[in-house]
């Protein structure tokens, strides 16, 4: 170790409580303890705001005071290691689950991976949208064809995508189902990220497609998973925000 | 490559980019973090693609640790340079802090010790850094609150040494000088005396916020106010020594409206102005 690392070392525990050595920095300490929280708060404010800004409703959930408490917990657990903080948080939603204050909310797992998933969605790749003379210029059912980079498809076991859309801006109070819900996220042409709850057969028709399925196989696949299900409105969908692309694209 | 002009840009943020598209003529440059264009597609690089069309870009780093003992992200570099090579800014720049220590990304500009051997870790990062990026950067000096026992070389000399060493340019970050020196009880004029003015290829204005110790003020560079009257008295004294520069206004937290954010970049390209003038009439 050379003095530099040791310095930065000795730091770096200081920022996290650990005390300035006496003959570390200039100053009277008392006055020293001030300047370092000024640091201190830089790192803690940065990293709990970094956060929120990808889980939202989350804070909106817990309340400011909570988060920014159970933000510095997760900082501890499964801080970021890269300078890229929109690519942090993947495991924040396995955090709240196990973590003992929110035991009796399960639910909050669920809502973070939607947040996450839409913060992927938000960043993901580019791809061109298929035209809808597409549709006619070919069979369509044997065709392949593939969904956009940002498309994602969560099951989750709570009613989480009902309790994201309550608790957006002039979300209604509406009564949650019971059961899971099936959560379509992905990038809008205008470049916003819907929450959408979709049904079983729309779900099994899209992890078809991203599958390599044919868009016929897909359907006979939605089929299975719901046996009335009718392809149409999730497709017609999906390709009204952009969704579906010519395969060569990924 | 071309530079930055010699004019008053501003710190992009993505709601200010409507205004922009219909006002944004009188800027002269625009600045991002190079981390927050990081990702693969999207509105924040359909955003940076337009702006970019019309205007002249700065790419602003903020995650790279070059203060830091250890070696650089050799991956966040690879990114850097994609970000750079899809871009092609006018300007990139990197801070004299270290953010990174062992596994952890702190995200904040965290003090280093000035010495010989920091002097020589830096020199290392930087020459990395320019290699990698296959371009002349500019480093840019910090805002700090404590000073390191073990210093024994003064910041202006040691950011000197650096761009003697490396070839790289600076950036003269003029509030940070105005809190540095608040916080250390030293002169502001004395450091911009002898800072290497000749090196300079852009300066940052910014705001910050005032806090009370027994011994004094102390300064916070919180980015989230106007720039203050000694920052702008200090900045109109390296205009007219140094002739007009690359002149950032950064308004981070508390992000104001697009007029008042355009009216603090009017304010210096004003400074810039009457010196352009003087320099024609003499």
């Amino acid at each position: 170790m050379s003095p530099h690392s040791d310095i930065l070392s000795v730091f770096r525990n200081a920022l996290n409580g650990g005390g300035l050595p006496p003959d570390l920095v200039l100053g009277a300490a008392d006055e020293a303890a001030r300047r370092l929280a000024v640091y201190q708060n830089n790192v803690a404010h940065s990293l709990i705001e970094a956060l929120a800004a990808r889980f939202p409703v989350i804070r909106r959930l817990v309340g400011s005071d909570f988060f920014a408490a159970l933000a510095r917990c997760y900082i501890e657990a499964d801080g970021p290691r890269s300078p890229v903080l929109a690519e942090w948080g993947e495991s924040f939603a396995e955090f709240l689950s196990t973590f003992p204050p929110l035991a009796s909310y399960p639910y909050m797992a669920d809502v973070a991976r939607i947040e996450f998933a839409r913060g992927r969605a938000f960043h993901a790749a580019d791809a061109l949208p298929i035209d809808p003379a597409w549709f006619s210029a070919q069979d369509p059912w044997s065709a392949r064809l593939d969904l956009h980079p940002s498309v994602h498809v969560l099951r989750l076991e709570h009613p989480a995508v009902s309790i994201w859309e309550r608790n957006q801006p002039g979300g209604e109070q509406v009564t949650l189902p019971a059961g899971g819900e099936i959560a379509l996220i992905l990038r809008d042409r205008s470049f916003d990220v819907p929450v959408r709850a979709i049904s079983p057969g729309d779900a099994a028709l899209i992890e078809a497609l991203r599958e390599g399925d044919s868009l016929g196989s897909a359907a006979g696949r939605a089929r299975s998973a719901e046996p009335d299900h009718d392809p149409r409105d999730i497709l017609i969908h999906l390709m009204r925000q952009g969704a579906l692309i010519t395969p060569e694209q990924t | 490559m071309s530079h930055l002009p010699a004019a008053a840009g501003v710190g992009f943020k993505p709601e200010h980019f409507t205004a922009i598209r219909s006002d944004g003529g009188k800027i002269g440059f625009f600045e991002v973090h190079a981390e927050n264009y990081m990702g693969a597609g999207g509105l924040p690089h359909a955003q940076l693609s337009a702006l970019r069309a019309d205007h002249a870009i700065s790419i602003h780093g903020v995650g790279l640790s070059i203060g830091g003992a250890e070696g650089l992200d050799a991956n966040h570099l690879a990114r850097l340079r994609s970000l750079c090579d899809r871009y092609e800014p006018e300007s990139f720049s990197e801070h004299l802090a270290w953010s990174s220590h062992g596994a952890d990304y702190l995200n904040a500009l965290l003090p280093l010790p000035y010495t010989e051997e920091t002097l020589a870790t830096v020199v290392a990062h930087v020459d990395e850094v320019q290699n990698a990026l296959a371009r002349r950067i500019l480093l840019e000096n910090p805002s700090t609150y404590l000073l390191f026992a073990q210093s024994t070389i003064p910041e202006v000399e040691f950011l000197g040494e650096v761009a003697r060493r490396t070839g790289c340019g600076l950036l003269l970050d003029v509030n940070n000088v105005q809190v540095s020196a608040v916080n250390h009880r030293t002169d502001p004029q004395r450091y911009i005396a002898a800072f290497p003015l000749h090196l300079v290829g852009e300066i940052h204005l910014g705001g910050h916020a005032e806090e009370a110790l027994p011994s004094g003020p102390l300064l916070i560079d919180a980015h989230g106010t106007p720039v203050a009257d000694p920052v702008w008295d200090l900045y109109s004294q390296v205009i007219r020594q140094a002739g007009p520069l690359p002149t950032l206004v950064e308004w981070d937290n508390d992000v104001p409206d697009w007029p008042t954010l355009a009216a603090e970049a009017a304010r210096a390209e004003a400074i810039l102005r009457q010196e352009a003038d003087r320099l024609v009439a003499a």
